[in-house]
Order: structure tokens, then sequence, then C-alpha cells
């Protein structure tokens, strides 16, 4: 009696290996090139040089192209990928972002800087795989299920005053690319939670257990973002292999977090930091449905090449790839792994990366990774090779001018007088700019000063491509490339504007706080950011450093730009309509009136004037009386047989008013 | 008499060289970027935009800055790119406009004459010649011409870089065409100026008139009295003969001949005119886009900045359901009166014509103080009839008050932030309500002088019969 619930237990056992291993044979019978649904998570941690930590999250989440499943995933989460079946969606990029990328201290050049510092508030770009004519109303289908996903105000770029359809400056996409931004969209906690939810363990294990709400949102910077690609399947088309790449960007403050009870003398050190000091929490094991799961200290270029500077062991220390000689910082976890980046081009040093998966922790033994520093050191971190700000120029609310200006960083002069070509070489800047048509841009007005000259547009300007705002229609675009000569030390165009006016019900709440003219990108054709690792089994597993080993544009966007617009006065469009209508009516009045004057009544007045100046009552009298006389004698009269008349000439006014009702409504509303 | 005349060069010299002196002030008082002076429709500086596009191919009309005909771009759009060293940008321009404005000053000069002789030549008919006083020192169409170039708002505009010098030229050359019996010429400046600023397409009613009647005169009925008292059975004749009796007496019948050629001229012209802007815009665009870009945004009020005009403020303060309505009665507004004007003034067209244009400055959706310009300066066409208007100074006071008081206020709101938006709507207000006052007051002094006519003439009649 004691055996049949073991028994049972074992054929329980059994029968679900059995089902599991046919499945297992049925499916790999069926399609054989059929990958699983994959997951990878993966946090990047990296001191800056203001002593601040930089953390990266990298999840990945792909959906192989196979029919197997129809419509069903594993992991994959399955509104997404309806979202990219339904509107054919090519590829797609949602950030979050609050806060301003410090491009000159957080650096300008290398993949994070470039491919997930963002513009702040919301911006959006997707790339569709329909026909032309079709994408501006995928673009509106989208955006409304956007917001709806992730609680945003992302329908507000439904509106084709919001979006625009960049041609070459921003991505090579011909015309099916519809770009839209809003730079004023707070982002908070309800739109990080559905971020989660996309997440097969939401943020309840693995890395993302991490995310603590409060020092997320207290960062000095912090982007959220999702990148969709999709590639059509070679045999149907109609089930489509998805990569959804969500990462999260923050900018936390080591410093900020800890009691203050640093030493004067430590303030010189660079904060030492630990994940539990920095998030809050621990990384307890991680996520069981992610196929890796790892984390990566990255001591950049500069750093490195101080740090050696420093501890004078040079070659010694990239020949040992190790960390024991190393005495100006300590970490309290021992990397599983350390990858030196492969140098090709800049001879400035290499950066490293230390990888520790978190496979082998778990709950009693949760990893805190921590980062002391013992010697001060300072760096600084690579540039773009023009640093660009944009600013506005002119006083009042009637007109105005943008200017953006490019200054070299020392990147720039090193690297460039690095390859030798000193008058011959060119340095190719894109400026993709989105101006709201309410800054009305004089294009022809666009000035360009290279090292404070003014200079000839003609001269320095390759390509450029306008497309001029229309009011309430369509935001103006400016695409550019300039093409600067290597030695250049700054540069700055300018471009005049008039400022709009709006209809009253065009203007927000807050009417007075001013509009906003969403950043500029600024892409550099001739740099590309991209760390190269030696070619090693275990990178191709790391999707992130796959990412970061991908040559991309040094992009960088400028600041959001705030124009002060007139307003009118809100309260009064009562007044203002009666007072214009007021005096519509004293000109048409008073003009009529001059025109029917009699010349024979006037007279006959004067006359009678001249006349009768004695009695002023009398006449008045005398003209009431006639006037009860007539009106007493008039309905004797009239009505048998003026009423008819009255009558049907009445009933024919309102007929035509009638009809006239009948076709207005009939054809214009 | 060689005084006179040597006078008037004198002036119109000296109004040369005063604009030519500001044209050469640095920056010109801002003047190009006076709401006052330049529209959307107006502006040069939205002129050399729309160049700069279709150099760059593409269409002028592509954004929302150029709303202007294409012939003027092609003409004045090559000069806003041309640059002289050391001399002030937009020299070319502004010349252009100075040119301009002499010429309508002389064809002011050269309608004002003839509507002098014409207005004497019927006096003499009626035979109250003791009316005109000899005592004039300068012939109205003189003192109009002068007016016109003397006119601070006429400066503005030219020194300003509007292009209101160019359709008041047209304008007035519709005008000078039509008083001289010009057909070719009256037919060509009619389509030009509606095929420019749409609105002097209502001129082709006074045109008409001139053309049918002949300059302005005394009412008809004068005539006819005259005619029956002296002779009473000469009327018949007079009706049949009066190709004969043309320089004798004036013109009492209409005329269809000239008319009739005046519609088939400016058909003719008005297709070379959309041929021209076919061939110019067909690059880019179309035609259909010209037409929306430029009388489609007249039309529909679509730019709020603000003017010297009422509607601004109104269309940006109006609930949008009701938009389309008060478009509609507003631009009916200006038809409306059309009709009974025209029957009240159908003999004296050229007065008409004047009535016409200073309600459509008023009353169109973009105006500026070029628009002014022109109506101020005919005024002085009618110095003789409008001899004893009301309100002449209050009126003059008022417009000093207002171009004055305008620009402070659009500091005060625009540049400054201490006043708002009511401040210059007021004063816009203000303005219109002079404007009205000085179209009501002119029409019945002008109906008052007919009156004074009709009795003076009536009286003499008397007096001969007797």
């Amino acid at each position: 009696m004691a055996l049949p619930p073991r028994w049972t237990f074992l054929l329980h056992l059994l029968a679900i290996l059995l089902l599991l291993s046919s499945t297992k044979t049925f499916g790999s019978a069926t399609d054989t090139e059929a990958e699983e649904e994959e997951f990878h998570e993966e946090l990047l941690l990296k001191p800056l040089p203001d002593r601040k930590v930089l953390a990266h999250f990298y999840f990945e989440t792909g959906a192989p192209p196979s029919n197997s499943n129809g419509h069903h995933h594993h992991l994959f989460p399955k509104a997404i990928s309806q979202l990219v079946q339904k509107f054919q969606i090519k590829e797609m990029e949602l950030s979050f972002t609050q806060g301003r990328w410090n491009y000159e201290r957080w650096g300008g050049f290398d993949t994070i800087s470039s491919n997930y510092a963002k513009p702040p508030g919301v911006e959006l770009w997707a790339v569709f795989d329909v026909p032309k004519e079709q994408v501006d109303a995928s673009w509106k289908n989208l955006t409304h299920t956007l917001s709806g996903l992730f609680c945003a105000s992302i329908n507000f770029l439904e509106s084709s005053t919001m979006y625009s359809a960049p041609d070459w400056s921003f991505r090579q996409a011909s015309g099916s690319l519809r770009y839209g931004t809003l730079p004023r969209e707070a982002v908070c906690t309800e739109n990080l939670t559905p971020w989660l939810k996309l997440l097969p363990c939401r943020d309840k294990a693995g890395l993302s257990a991490l995310l603590d709400r409060p020092s997320i949102y207290r960062s000095f910077y912090h982007s959220q973002q999702l990148h969709l690609t999709s590639k059509p399947s070679d045999l149907e088309g109609l089930n489509l292999g998805i990569v959804l790449e969500q990462t999260l960007t923050v900018v936390l403050d080591p410093s900020s977090q800890r009691t203050s009870l640093t030493h004067i003398s430590e303030s010189y050190l660079q904060p030492s930091w630990s994940l539990s000091s920095i998030f809050g929490r621990k990384v307890n094991g991680k996520c069981v449905l992610a196929k890796s799961s790892n984390v990566y200290l990255q001591l950049e270029r500069g750093l490195v090449a101080e740090l050696k500077k420093n501890e004078n062991y040079g070659a010694d220390y990239i020949a040992s790839e190790g960390f024991d000689g190393e005495t100006s910082f300590e970490l309290s976890v021992n990397p599983d792994r350390v990858l030196k980046e492969e140098n090709s081009r800049h001879g400035i040093g290499s950066s490293f990366l230390y990888e520790f998966s978190v496979e082998k922790y778990s709950n009693s033994k949760p990893f805190d990774l921590g980062l002391t520093w013992k010697f001060p050191v300072i760096w600084s971190c690579q540039q773009a090779p023009l640093h660009s700000s944009r600013f506005l120029m002119g006083s009042g609310n009637e007109n105005g001018a943008i200017a953006i200006s490019l200054k070299s960083t020392d990147l720039n002069d090193s690297s460039l007088g690095a390859n030798g070509a000193s008058d011959g070489c060119e340095l190719h800047v894109n400026i993709f700019q989105v101006v709201p048509w309410y800054t009305r841009v004089y294009y022809h007005s666009l000035q360009l000063f290279v090292d404070d000259q003014p200079k000839a547009v003609g001269d320095f300007v390759e390509k450029m491509h306008v497309l001029p705002s229309k009011d309430k229609i369509s935001p103006g675009m400016m695409e550019m490339v300039l093409k600067l000569p290597c030695g250049v030390k700054s540069a700055a165009l300018t471009l005049e504007f008039d400022k709009g006016f709006l209809h009253i019900d065009e203007y927000p709440p807050d009417a007075n706080q001013g509009f906003d003219i969403p950043s500029a990108a600024i892409s550099f054709p001739d740099f590309h950011a991209s760390m190269l690792f030696p070619r090693n089994d275990s990178l191709k597993k790391s999707p992130m450093l796959s990412k970061f080993q991908e040559k991309s544009h040094v992009l960088s966007y400028t600041e959001v730009l705030l124009v002060p617009l007139t307003t009118p006065d809100f309260s009064m469009p009562y007044n203002v309509i009666t007072i214009t209508c007021t005096v519509f009516a004293l000109y048409f009045g008073s003009l009529l009136n001059v025109l029917r004057r009699r010349v024979g009544e006037e007279e006959r007045l004067l006359k009678r004037k001249a006349a009768g100046k004695t009695g002023r009552l009398s006449e008045l009298l005398s003209r009431l009386s006639a006037k009860l006389s007539g009106r007493s004698q008039e309905p004797a009269q009239s009505p048998s047989n003026s009423s008819s008349l009255i009558n049907s000439k009445l009933l024919l006014k309102v007929l035509l008013v009638v009809a006239f009702a009948v076709a207005w409504q009939y054809y214009f509303i | 008499m060689d005084e006179k005349k040597r006078g008037f060069w004198r002036w119109l010299i000296s109004s040369v060289l005063l604009r030519l002196i500001l044209i050469y002030l640095p920056r010109n008082f801002n003047l190009a970027s006076r709401p006052e002076v330049s529209t959307p429709l107006t502006s040069l500086r939205r002129l050399a935009e729309g160049y700069w596009l279709k150099q760059s191919s593409i269409s002028p009309y592509a954004g929302s800055m150029y709303h202007g005909s294409p012939l003027l771009l092609s003409l004045l759009g090559p000069l806003t790119v041309k640059r002289i060293e050391g001399q002030p940008d937009h020299l070319l321009c502004s010349l252009v406009f100075v040119i301009a404005d002499i010429i309508s000053a002389l064809l002011i000069r050269a309608t004002g004459q003839t509507l002098q002789m014409a207005y004497i030549q019927s006096l003499k008919s009626l035979d109250i010649v003791d009316l005109l006083k000899s005592s004039d020192l300068l012939s109205s169409g003189d003192i109009a011409a002068l007016v016109y170039l003397w006119n601070p708002f006429t400066i503005a505009a030219c020194v300003g870089l509007s292009t209101s010098p160019v359709e008041n030229l047209v304008v007035i050359l519709a005008l000078y065409g039509a008083c001289k019996g010009l057909v070719p010429l009256a037919a060509f400046g009619w389509v030009m100026a509606t095929h420019l600023s749409l609105y002097p397409a209502i001129l082709i009613i006074p045109v008409a008139l001139l053309l049918g009647y002949g300059p302005d005169t005394p009412p008809r009925k004068l005539f006819l009295q005259k005619g029956y008292g002296k002779n009473g059975d000469n009327h018949s004749s007079d009706n049949c003969g009066q190709q004969e009796t043309y320089q004798s007496k004036p013109q009492v019948i209409f005329s269809w001949r000239p008319v009739i050629h005046f519609l088939l001229w400016s058909s003719l012209w008005s297709s070379y005119v959309l041929v021209l802007c076919i061939i110019s815009v067909k690059q880019h665009g179309s035609l259909w886009e010209m037409f929306q870009r430029t009388y489609g945004f007249i039309l529909t009020v679509e730019d709020m900045s603000p003017n010297i005009g009422v509607l601004w403020y109104f269309f940006a303060e109006v609930f949008d359901f009701f938009r389309n309505f008060f478009l509609i009665v507003f631009h009916l507004n200006i038809l409306f009166m059309m009709l009974p004007l025209a029957i009240r003034l159908k003999h004296r067209p050229c007065f008409l014509a004047f009535v016409y244009i200073a309600i459509s400055s008023m009353l169109k959706s973009y105006p500026s103080v070029g628009d002014s310009a022109l109506y101020l300066g005919l005024l002085g066409l009618f110095l003789d009839e409008l001899a004893d208007m009301q309100f002449s100074f209050f009126l003059f006071c008022g417009y000093i008050g207002v171009s004055l008081l305008s620009p402070v206020m659009h500091n005060l709101w625009i540049w400054r932030g201490t006043g708002n938006a009511n401040f210059y709507y007021a004063t816009g207000m203000a303005y219109a309500c002079l404007q009205i006052i000085l179209v009501v007051e002119s029409v019945s002094a002008v109906l008052n002088h007919d009156r004074k006519l009709r009795k003076l003439s009536v009286t003499k009649l008397q007096d001969g019969k007797s």
C-alpha cells in the first residue's frame, strides 16, 4: 500500500519525459533549422570621469522565423510580434529619456553614446515594409498602438505636424522611414512598467531585478529603449524573425547615495561603489529563461591609459591581462574573464572588459559587484570629432535665429593628425534638424561661419535637402552634409526664423512656457564607433558585445530649444468677436445710410424746420396722433386683403431660407 | 505755370532723395520686419525665400513662406540675391520700388490733370464756373502725386522692402489707362493688379464705368436738365449725334464699345498672364497649387500674425466651428457695398474706384500701410469735390496718432512683453474706425457736392429763365 503513490509518480515522470522527447523530435522533424526563441540579459557598468557610474541594461529577445507554432511564442512578447506583423515594421526604435547625455564628460565616441544616448522625451522612428503611400497610415496606427502599450502620449505623433520623413541624414531608408519626437514628454514608472512586462522574468528575477525605481528616477540621465528589427522570412513573408532589444541606460551618482561618511581626503578619489550601493539591490541569480546572463565592467581607453601611466606597468599589465597586479582599484568579485579590445585605429589605448557570469549565483549567494578605488585617477572620455551644441539667438517674440555650433575636440586633432593627411582631408558632418511649423525658417538666410569667418555656403555644404514647413500641416526639415576641412577649429551655422501665431485652441495649457524645437541629430559618417574584440566563441553568445562590434556612425543629439511664442489674450474671444463685428456693422450701416439719404426729404425737413420753429411739442403731438390714427386706420383696411399676400410672401421667404439651410447642411457639413 | 511745374519737380526729386537717404541708412529702422509694412503677401524676405526654394529646385510654394505671384518672383527674385559690395543689401529691389513710386506718382498726376480738365469742362457746360476757385496754387493732380510721394506710409512701404509699391503701380496704371481711354493699358493694369493681390478685381466696375462714361462728372441729370432748359427738343439729337458733340458736351450715354474692348483685352492679358504663370511654375508645381497658395491664402486667412487689420485677431480667437461662416461674411462685406456704391456714384467712376480701394484695403485679410498709401494718394485727386468734407482734421490727427501708437503697442506686446495682444488690437480697431469714417465722410461729401452743384445749376437755370 505504500508503493502505489511512488509508482504513479514514476509513471508520471516517465510520461512527461516521453512527451517531452516526442515533442522535441517532432519539432526537429518538422523544421530542422528553426531555432529556439532566445532571451539574453546583460548589464554593462562603466565608471565615468565625473564620479558617476553608467549602467547599461541590455535585454534581447529573439523570435526566429518559423511557422511551427503560428502566432504563439514561448518568450517573445505577443504584443510586439502582433505589432510587427500588423504594421509590417522593418525596424523601429522607441526611446523614453529623461535628462541630457553629457557628451563632453560621458563620452561621445562609443557605441553607447551614439546608439543609446537619446534626446529628452520620447523619440520614435520606424521603417515600414509597406508601399510608400501606406506608410503614413501605418505610422499613425503604430503611434496609437504604442501609446496604448506604453501609457505615453505617443499618439500625439500621429498628427502630420509632428513627424517627418528624413531621406538620408538620419538613416538610410528610401521613403519608408518616419521620425517623430515629443521633447516634453515626462517619463515615469508608468512607462517603465509596461516595458518591463515585455521581459520574460519581468523584474522579478535576473538582472532586471536590479531596476529599483527610486534609484533609476533619481539618476542624472536615464533612457529606456525598445529596438525592433525584423527580417522577413524567405518563404512566405508571413512569419518574421524578430529581434527585440530592450535597453535601459542610466547614469547614476554613487557618491550621492552614500551617506556622507567620506573624508575630505577621499574626495579626490573616485567614489567606490557596488551594485547594492547604487541600486539598493543585489542580483539573486539569473533569470531562468535567459540563455545568458552576464555583467560586464568596462574600463574605457582613457582610463586604462591613465592607469598605465600612473602605475607604470605598461606592457606588463596588458600582457598579463590580469588584475592581481592591479593596485589602483579593487573588485569585490573576481571576474570570469577579461576581454581586451583589439585596437585597430586609435592609438590611444584599448579598453578592458571584465566579464562576470551571474549563473553561479543564487539567492543564498547573491551577486554584488563592487569597485573600490585606491588611488585618485583623473581621465577623460573619448569625444566625438566635433562637439555640437545648438542655441537660439535674438530677442523678442517676433523673430530669432537658430545657431548650431560645432567645436573641435582634441580627438579631432590627434586622430586626424595621425592619419597624416593635412590639407586634402575632409570631415563630413551630417545634420538632421526638424523644426515645427510655428518657427518659420528662412532657409535662404543660412549663414556659415568656419573658424569664426563668414563663408559662402556653397563651398562647405556638400548636399542639402530642405523640406520647408507648411502651416499647420507639416514641420520643416533640413538635412545637410557639411564638408569641413580637418583642421577646423569651429564651425557654426545660423538660420533665421519668424515666429508664427497660433489659433487660440492650438496653444497648450501652459502657453507661456514656450514651445520646444526638437533636438537636431548630428552624425559623422567618417567615424565609426565600434569596439573590436578578439574573435572568440564566447563573443557570439553575448548579443550586447556583438552589438558593440557593429560599426555605427558617431551620432550626437543637440539640446532641445525652448522658443517662447506670443500668446493672444485667452480670456477675450467673445470680446474680440463682438467688437470686430461692431466695427463691421458700423461700416456697413453708416455707409449704407449715407448712400440712401434722400435730398428731397432733407430739404423738406429743413423747410419744415424753418417754417415751424415755434412748437416742437405740437409737431410731435401731431405726428404722434397721425401715427396713432394711421395705426388705428390700418387694421381696419389691411388685414383682409394684405394678409394673404403677406402670408404667401412670408411663406416664400421661409421656404427659401429652409432650402438654403438644407443645401448648406447637405453640401458643407 | 512754369513755376508751379518747377515746384512739383523739385518736390518730386527731393522725395526721391529722401528715399535714397533712408535706403542707405543702416538697417532702415528695421522697417522690413515691421508688421505694418510687410505682410505675408508683400514681404520681400518671403519672396527671397521663395526664390531660394525655386533655385534649389523646389516649388516656391512648397512651404508656407511665399504667397505672391510667380511673375513677381521671377522679376524681383534675381534682384534679391544680387549684392553689390559696399552697398546695402537689397539695393536693387529698393531702387525698383523707388522707380515704381515715381511712376505711380506721375500717373496719378496725369490722371488728376485729366480729371480736372473734365471737371472744369463739365462745370463750364453747366455754366457754374464761378464755383472754381482760381486761387488754387497747384492742380489737384500735382497735389495728389505729391501726397502720394510724401506720404510717410508710401515712404515706409517703399523703403521697408515690401512689394506693395509694385501692386499700387499696376492699380494706378489701370485707373490711368481707363481715364485716358487707353483700353489695352487699363486691361493690363487691371489684370496684373488682380493677379498680384486679388482684391483689385472689384475695380472692374469703376474701370468699365470710366471707359463707358468717361471721367468723373456731375450727375447726368443736370446735363439733361440743362439740355431741356436750353433747348427742349435738342435732347434726341444730342443722343444720336453724341460723337459730334463729344467735345462740347460731356458724354451722357454709356458707350459699350470700349467696355467690350476692355473685356476682350483683359481676357487676352489674363490668358497671357496665365500662360506665363504656367511656364514659371510648371517645373516644380502646378497652376492649381499656385492658386491655392496665393488666392486661397488670401481668402482663408491662414496666417494669423498681427497686422494693422482686424481679421488676424478675430480669426486667432474665433471658434473653429464658425471660422468658415465668418470668412464668408467678411469677404461678402466687401462685395455687399459694391452695387449700392456703383449705383449711387456711377457718374464718378474715379471716385468710385477710390472708395473701392479704400474699402478693400480696410477689410482685406492682410492689410499694410502700402494699401493706405494708395487710397490716401488717390484722395488728393478729389480735392475740389471733397473741399467741405467733415472731420478732416480729426481724421488727420487720428491717422498720425494711430501710426505713432501702433509701433509702440507692438513693441510693448512683442518685444517687451509688458503689454498684451489687446493693446495692439485696439490700435488696429482704431485704425479701422478711422478708415470707416474716412470712407463714409468722403462719400457723403461727394454726394453733398453733387447736391450743391445741382442746386447751383437749378438756380442758374431759373435765373436764366426768369
